[in-house]
C-alpha cells in the first residue's frame, strides 16, 4: 500500500472541500482499500466522510432522503424502506455479507468499481485501471462480464444490486461540487464506457454525493431476482429488479431492471412501455425482456448471459405479477 | 527424581490385529463425542497461529511474483526498491523455491526462482519494517524477463503416458460392443485451489547456526527434512513449530516457498522475518487440484452385471514433477468387470504445481466414475442403488487380492433406507413450482493407508500423562483423540492427559495427510500406552492383558492399586511406533461410503439447490464421533463445492490465474450447505491397525459431488459432464432438451 494522507471531514462542506483539492473520500471502506492495498487504486490522500452528519433517512415530499452514509444494513431495515420500497431492502440484502454491509454506505455502493478479474491484476491490460493499455477481457475469462452497452474497449460491469433497485425505483442522486448542487437521475449516474472506460460513472472532480431520494412509492408489486454461482457473497451472473402495477388487469405502469449485464444498471424507457397497456402474460414479458435485451452480445464466456437475463426477468414480474409461467418453463 | 524409564514398543502390521483391545479397555472416554481440549483457545483467539506471534524485531517479507509463464528472470530494479522506505533487504537467492514440495518429498524440491515456470512464481523477497512498506515495495519491483513461449493446453498426444501407470486386462472394445448396454462419456473438472482458513505463514529466526520457524505444515517430519536440504544445513539445525494449522487439505504437505524465504532473509538480516502469503500468492502460487478430463467406458450385460469397465484421465502437473492426480486409484478395485482399462495421461503445463488435494484421485475420480454408473444404470434399467449392489466384487478385480473389508454393501443399503431412497421418483417428475426435485445416490470409495509414526507419554509420580509427538492438528482434532487415546489405555481421566503436537523436536510421526494422521499417529499413542501398560502390570505381577485401569486406578484380580502408588514416585517413560506391514500389500484396504443428495433445481435459472445430504461411511473404529461428524460433513461441503461452485479460471491465452480470491473461487457459503445426516458403521477392520480405525475426512468428499450430478439428472433429466455445475451450464443443457424434446 502507498503512503498517503488521511484527513476527516467534520461536515458535508468540509468534504467537498477536500475533494475539490484533490482528496478521494472514504466511507466504509469496504471496496477502496481492497483496491489500495493492491494498488489499483493509489490515491495520496483520503478525506474520511464517516462524521459529516449524511447519516439520516428523511421524509422528503412523500418520498425519502436516504443520507450518503447511511450503511446498507440499516437503510435495509429501515421500516419505512421495507414497506413501501421493498425492492430496495431486497435487493440489498442480496449482496455482500452482513459485516460488509454492515460497514458499506450508500453512496459508497453507488462508487463501488467493478469486479473485473483483469481491473485488479496489475499484469493485465484494462482500460479502466491503465487508459490506453487495452483490454484483456474481451477475449479472456468475461464469464461475468457485460453483454449490453459494451465498447471495444471495456466489458465490465458495474457490479452492485442496490443500484440495480434505485434505478428501477427512478431515485436521483444529490451531489454537491465547487459550483454547488446539482441532482442526477441514478439511471444516469453510472457511465457506459465508450471510449473512457476509466470514468465510471457521471461526478466530476471535487464533487461529492450527499445522498438519494426516492420519489414517493408507485405502489406497485417489487421484485427483485438475483442469480449467482452460490447463494450468498457471489456477485450476480444476472439480476432482475421490477416494480409493476397492474390496474383492472391490464399493467399501468412497469420498471425493469437489469443488473450485472453493462456498466450500469440496465433499464429502457421502450422496454417499460411494452408493458403498459397489456395484459400480464408469459408473452408480453417476454416482449418486454427482448426489448430491454436489443442488442445484447456476448463475448464468448458470457452468451449464457442473454437468455438468462431474459428468463429471470421474465420470472420477476411473473413472480411480481401473480402469473405462473413454471409449468411451462421446462 | 529418578530417570525416566526407556519403555518402548515397535509394531510392525504384518498381519491381521484382532485383538480389539480398545474394545476391552474400562475408562471410556473413547469413541465418545468429546470437545478438542484446544478448542476453548481457538474460538477465543488465543491458540496462535504461525504469523500470530512475531519475536521483537521481526521483519516483513513479500514476495515478487512473475507475471509471465515461462522464461527467465535476467534482471530487476533491486537498488531502487532498496531504497524505498522502509526496505530492508531484497533476497533473490538461487535457493528459493520454483514451488512447494510434495507431500512425504523429504527433501528440496525444484529451486532457482530464476527460471520461471508460471504466472505467480515468487522470484524475489521484498523485506521490510512493516508489512506494507513490504507491499508497496514488491508491487513496486520492475522484473526483466526473457520470456518463452507457455504451454497452457496441449493437444490429447501431447499428453505423456507413462506405462507404468496403464493397465488393461481381458478386451474392453469387444467386451463394449458386445454388452447389452453401454455408456462412453467424457467428462471435465477444473483446477481447484485448497482455499483453507489460513493462509501460508512462517516466521523464522536464528539462533547461530540453528533456525526456529513457526510455520503452517501439516508433515513436520518431511518438512524439516525439505527445509533443511532446500537451505543447505543438517535437518538437525532445524525445528519448526506448528502447534494450530487453520487447515490444509494437502495443501502444505511439502514445505513451501515462505519458510525457504522467510529463512534464508532471517539469516541475511540477522533479524527474525515473517513471510505471510496473501490469498492470490495462495492460489497462484503453492498447489492446487488438477483439472481432469476423464473417459468412462462401462458396460453390463442384460442382468445389470458389469462386463467392462474403463477409466481414462489427463491431468496436468508443472515440468519434472513426479505427482500427477491419481484419478483412477479407487477405479481398479471399486466394482467389477472382467475387461478393464486403467488409463493415465499428463500433460506438462505453464500453470500453477499441481498437488495433493483432499483425497487425491478419488475426489475427482469417484465422482465420474458414480455418475457414469449413474447413466448405465439408467440405461439398463435398473435402480442405482441395486445396479451397484449388483457389481461389488468379491475380491479385487484388477489384483485378486481379498479386501480388508468391504462394507459397499452394508452402506448403500442402509444409506438407502436412512434417506428414504425409496421416494425417488422417475427423472424430471416431481416438481415444486420453477423447481426441479431429484434424489441422487453415489459410492463413497477411498484408499486406506497407515504410516511411520511414533510417540512418547511420560506419566509422572502424580499420575499425570503428557503425550508427545510431532503429528499436527491441522483442524481435524489430533489433540482430542490422541488425549483419548492416552487417557482410554491409561485409565485415566481426560483432564489428566495432556497432549503436546506440532513441534519438531518431539517423536516424529506420519504426519496430517491421506486420512492417515489418525490411525498412524493413533496407533502410536496406542503402542506407547501398551508399553506403560506393561510395565504397571509387571509391577502388579499380571498380564498386561488381566490388568484393568481405571480412573487412575490398576484393577487385577479384585486388587485395586492407585497409580501413584504403583509409580512410587518414579516418572514412566515410553515410547510407541507402528510401522506399515504386509497387511498393507496383502489385501486391499479402502473405506467405503455411500452418499444420498435431494437437490432442486430452478427451472428458469438453473440454480442447484442443494436440500440434504445424507452420508453412510464405514470406516473402521469411530475415535471421536464429534470430531468425526465434523471431518465427514467438511469433507461433504468440500464435495458440494466441486460439484457446484469451484473452479480456478485460467486464461489460458497467457496462463493467469483469475479466480484468485474468495470473491471469485467460490466456496460454498452456509447458505448453500444444507441439512447433512452422517451415520457410521459400526466397523473393524483387523488389516488396518491395533486399533482398527481408518481414514475418514477425505472419504466424504468423494461421493458427495457424484450423488448431487446425479440428483440433478433426476430432477431435469440433463447430464452435466462438465463440473461444476453452474447455473449456465444447467440452464444451457435444460433449455437444449426442451429444443429436442
Amino acid at each position: 500500500m502507498r503512503d498517503f494522507v488521511y484527513d476527516r471531514a467534520d461536515s458535508a462542506d468540509a468534504a467537498q472541500t477536500a475533494a475539490k483539492e484533490g482528496a478521494r473520500a472514504i466511507a466504509g471502506g469496504t471496496n477502496l482499500l481492497d483496491l489500495m492495498k493492491h494498488e489499483v487504486e493509489t490515491p495520496d490522500r483520503l478525506i474520511d466522510v464517516n462524521r459529516t452528519g449524511l447519516d439520516q433517512i428523511e421524509e422528503a415530499d412523500g418520498g425519502l432522503r436516504i443520507g450518503a452514509l447511511v450503511r446498507n444494513a440499516d437503510l435495509a431495515a429501515e421500516e419505512r424502506v421495507r414497506r413501501d420500497w421493498p425492492l430496495l431492502s431486497r435487493a440489498i440484502l442480496a449482496g455482500a455479507s452482513p459485516q460488509i454491509r454492515n460497514r458499506a454506505t450508500t453512496a459508497g455502493n453507488l462508487m463501488q468499481r467493478t469486479r473485473c478479474a483483469y481491473f485488479y491484476d496489475l499484469g493485465s491490460a484494462c482500460n479502466k485501471r491503465s487508459p490506453g493499455s487495452g483490454c484483456d477481457a474481451l477475449n479472456g475469462v468475461n464469464r461475468m462480464h457485460a453483454i449490453l452497452g459494451t465498447s471495444e474497449h471495456c466489458i465490465a460491469t458495474y457490479p452492485g444490486d442496490m443500484a440495480v433497485a434505485l434505478v428501477a425505483l427512478d431515485a436521483e442522486v444529490e451531489i454537491a461540487g465547487a459550483n454547488g448542487k446539482r441532482t442526477v437521475p441514478i439511471a444516469e449516474f453510472h457511465r457506459l464506457p465508450g471510449d473512457r472506460p476509466d470514468r465510471d460513472n457521471v461526478l466530476e472532480d471535487g464533487e461529492i454525493i450527499l445522498g438519494v431520494t426516492l420519489p414517493k412509492p408507485t405502489g406497485g408489486a417489487q421484485v427483485y431476482r438475483k442469480v449467482r454461482d452460490r447463494r450468498s457473497y457471489a456477485f450476480a451472473l444476472v439480476s432482475a429488479a421490477v416494480d409493476v402495477t397492474v390496474e383492472d388487469g391490464k399493467i399501468t405502469r412497469a420498471a425493469l431492471t437489469l443488473g450485472s449485464v453493462a456498466a450500469k444498471p440496465w433499464r429502457s424507457n421502450e422496454a417499460d412501455k411494452v408493458l403498459v397497456g397489456s395484459e400480464p402474460s408469459r408473452k408480453a414479458f417476454e416482449n418486454a425482456a427482448d426489448r430491454l435485451l436489443q442488442g445484447a452480445q456476448g463475448h464468448g464466456e458470457n452468451d449464457y448471459k442473454i437468455g438468462l437475463a431474459r428468463r429471470t426477468l421474465v420470472a420477476a414480474l411473473a413472480e411480481a405479477t401473480g402469473i405462473d409461467i413454471a409449468g411451462d418453463a421446462a | 527424581m529418578m530417570d525416566d524409564m526407556d519403555l518402548s514398543l515397535h509394531h510392525k502390521m504384518e498381519e491381521k490385529d484382532e485383538r480389539n483391545q480398545l474394545d476391552q479397555t474400562a475408562q471410556d472416554v473413547l469413541s465418545k463425542p468429546l470437545d478438542r481440549p484446544e478448542g476453548p483457545l481457538k474460538v477465543t483467539g488465543r491458540a496462535t497461529y504461525a504469523d500470530e506471534e512475531h519475536p521483537e524485531g521481526t521483519a516483513h517479507g513479500v514476495f515478487v511474483r512473475s507475471t509471465v509463464a515461462h522464461g527467465w528472470v535476467t534482471g530487476m530494479n533491486t537498488a531502487a526498491l532498496r531504497k524505498m522506505p522502509g526496505v530492508l533487504a531484497v533476497v533473490r537467492d538461487a535457493k528459493m523455491l520454483r514451488n512447494p514440495a510434495q507431500g512425504t518429498a523429504g527433501e528440496a524440491p525444484v529451486q532457482n526462482p530464476n527460471e520461471i515456470f508460471y504466472v505467480g512464481q515468487p522470484i524475489a523477497l521484498v523485506v521490510a519494517e512493516t508489512l506494507e512498506q513490504a507491499r508497496h515495495a514488491a508491487l513496486a519491483a520492475r522484473p526483466k524477463y526473457e520470456a518463452k513461449d507457455g504451454e497452457f493446453e496441449v493437444p490429447l498426444e501431447d499428453y505423456e503416458t507413462p506405462p507404468k501407470k496403464q493397465s488393461s486386462e481381458g478386451d474392453l472394445d469387444s467386451a463394449m460392443g458386445q454388452a447389452a448396454h453401454s455408456v462412453d462419456s467424457i467428462y471435465t473438472t477444473p483446477a481447484m485451489g485448497h482455499a483453507m482458513m489460513e493462509p501460508h505463514a512462517a516466521v523464522a529466526q536464528w539462533d547461530g547456526g540453528k533456525l526456529t520457524i513457526r510455520a503452517s505444515c501439516q508433515m513436520l517430519k518431511y518438512n524439516v527434512a525439505e527445509l533443511a536440504d532446500s537451505l543447505g544445513v543438517k535437518a538437525k539445525n532445524v525445528r519448526i513449530l506448528s502447534p494450530y494449522v487453520g487447515g490444509g487439505f494437502g495443501g502444505k504437505l511439502g514445505i513451501s516457498h515462505e519458510a525457504v524465504a522467510a529463512a534464508l532473509a532471517a539469516r541475511k538480516l540477522k533479524r527474525p522475518v515473517s513471510v505471510a502469503l496473501h490469498r492470490r500468492n495462495v492460489f497462484e502460487a503453492t498447489t492446487r487440484r488438477s483439472e481432469t478430463r476423464q473417459r468412462l467406458r462401462l458396460c453390463c450385460d442384460d442382468q445389470g452385471h458389469l462386463t467392462g469397465f474403463g477409466h481414462e484421465a489427463w491431468v496436468s502437473s508443472l515440468h519434472g514433477e513426479s505427482f500427477s492426480e491419481p484419478v483412477t486409484q479407487a477405479s481398479s478395485f471399486t466394482y467389477a468387470g472382467d475387461n478393464r482399462v486403467i488409463g493415465h495421461h499428463i500433460a506438462r503445463l505453464n500453470i500453477t504445481c499441481a498437488g495433493s488435494m483432499r483425497a487425491p484421485g478419488e475426489a475427482v475420480g469417484v465422482p465420474i466414475v458414480e455418475c457414469a454408473m449413474d447413466e448405465l444404470a439408467e440405461k439398463a434399467g435398473i435402480d442405482p442403488v441395486d445396479f451397484r449392489l449388483r457389481n461389488i466384487p468379491e475380491k479385487d478385480p484388477s489384483t485378486g487380492k481379498p479386501y480388508s473389508s468391504n462394507r459397499l454393501a452394508d452402506c448403500l443399503t442402509e444409506g438407502a433406507k436412512a434417506f428414504g431412497w425409496e421416494k425417488r421418483g422417475e427423472v424430471a417428475h416431481q416438481r415444486e413450482g420453477e423447481w426441479l426435485i431429484g434424489l441422487g445416490v453415489a459410492s463413497a470409495v477411498r484408499v486406506n493407508m497407515l504410516m511411520n509414526s511414533e510417540a512418547t507419554i511420560t506419566l509422572d509420580p502424580d499420575g499425570h500423562a503428557v503425550v508427545e509427538t510431532d503429528m499436527t492438528d491441522i483442524g481435524t482434532g489430533s489433540y482430542a483423540i490422541l488425549t483419548q487415546l492416552a487417557a482410554e489405555m491409561l485409565g485415566l481421566p481426560m483432564d489428566r492427559v495432556k497432549t503436546v503436537l506440532g513441534d519438531s523436536d518431539l517423536p516424529p510421526s506420519s504426519g496430517s495427510g491421506g486420512s492417515f494422521g489418525a490411525a498412524s499417529a493413533g496407533s502410536s499413542v496406542m503402542l506407547a500406552a501398551r508399553a506403560l501398560r506393561e510395565k504397571i502390570a509387571e509391577r502388579l505381577g499380571v498380564e498386561e492383558k488381566d490388568v484393568t485401569l481405571k480412573d487412575g486406578n490398576a484393577i487385577s484380580g479384585n486388587k485395586v492399586t492407585p497409580l501413584t502408588e504403583i509409580l512410587a514416585g518414579e516418572r514412566l517413560k515410553a515410547k510407541g511406533e507402528i510401522e506399515p506391514g504386509a497387511t498393507g500389500d496383502d489385501v486391499r484396504q479402502a473405506t467405503w461410503g455411500a452418499q444420498f443428495a435431494e437437490v432442486a433445481v430452478s427451472a428458469i435459472t438453473g440454480e442447484v439447490r442443494v436440500r440434504r445430504l445424507d452420508a453412510t461411511f464405514a470406516c473402521g473404529r469411530i475415535l471421536n464421533p464429534k470430531t468425526a461428524r465434523s471431518q465427514c460433513i467438511g469433507g461433504m461441503v468440500f464435495g458440494l463445492g466441486s460439484a457446484l461452485t469451484e473452479e480456478l479460471s485460467y486464461d489460458l491465452r497467457n496462463g493467469r490465474l483469475m479466480t484468485r480470491d474468495l470473491a471469485d473461487y467460490h466456496i460454498p457459503s452456509n447458505l448453500d450447505v444444507p441439512p447433512m445426516n452422517v451415520t457410521f458403521l459400526e466397523d473393524r477392520d483387523p488389516y488396518a491397525n491395533p486399533m482398527q480405525a481408518k481414514g475418514i475426512g477425505e472419504l466424504a468428499c468423494c461421493g458427495t459431488a457424484g450423488a448431487i450430478l446425479n440428483a440433478i439428472h433426476n430432477a431435469t433429466g440433463i447430464r452435466v459432464r462438465d463440473f461444476p455445475a453452474t447455473p449456465d451450464k444447467v440452464i444451457e443443457a435444460i433449455e437444449a432438451a426442451q429444443g429436442q424434446g
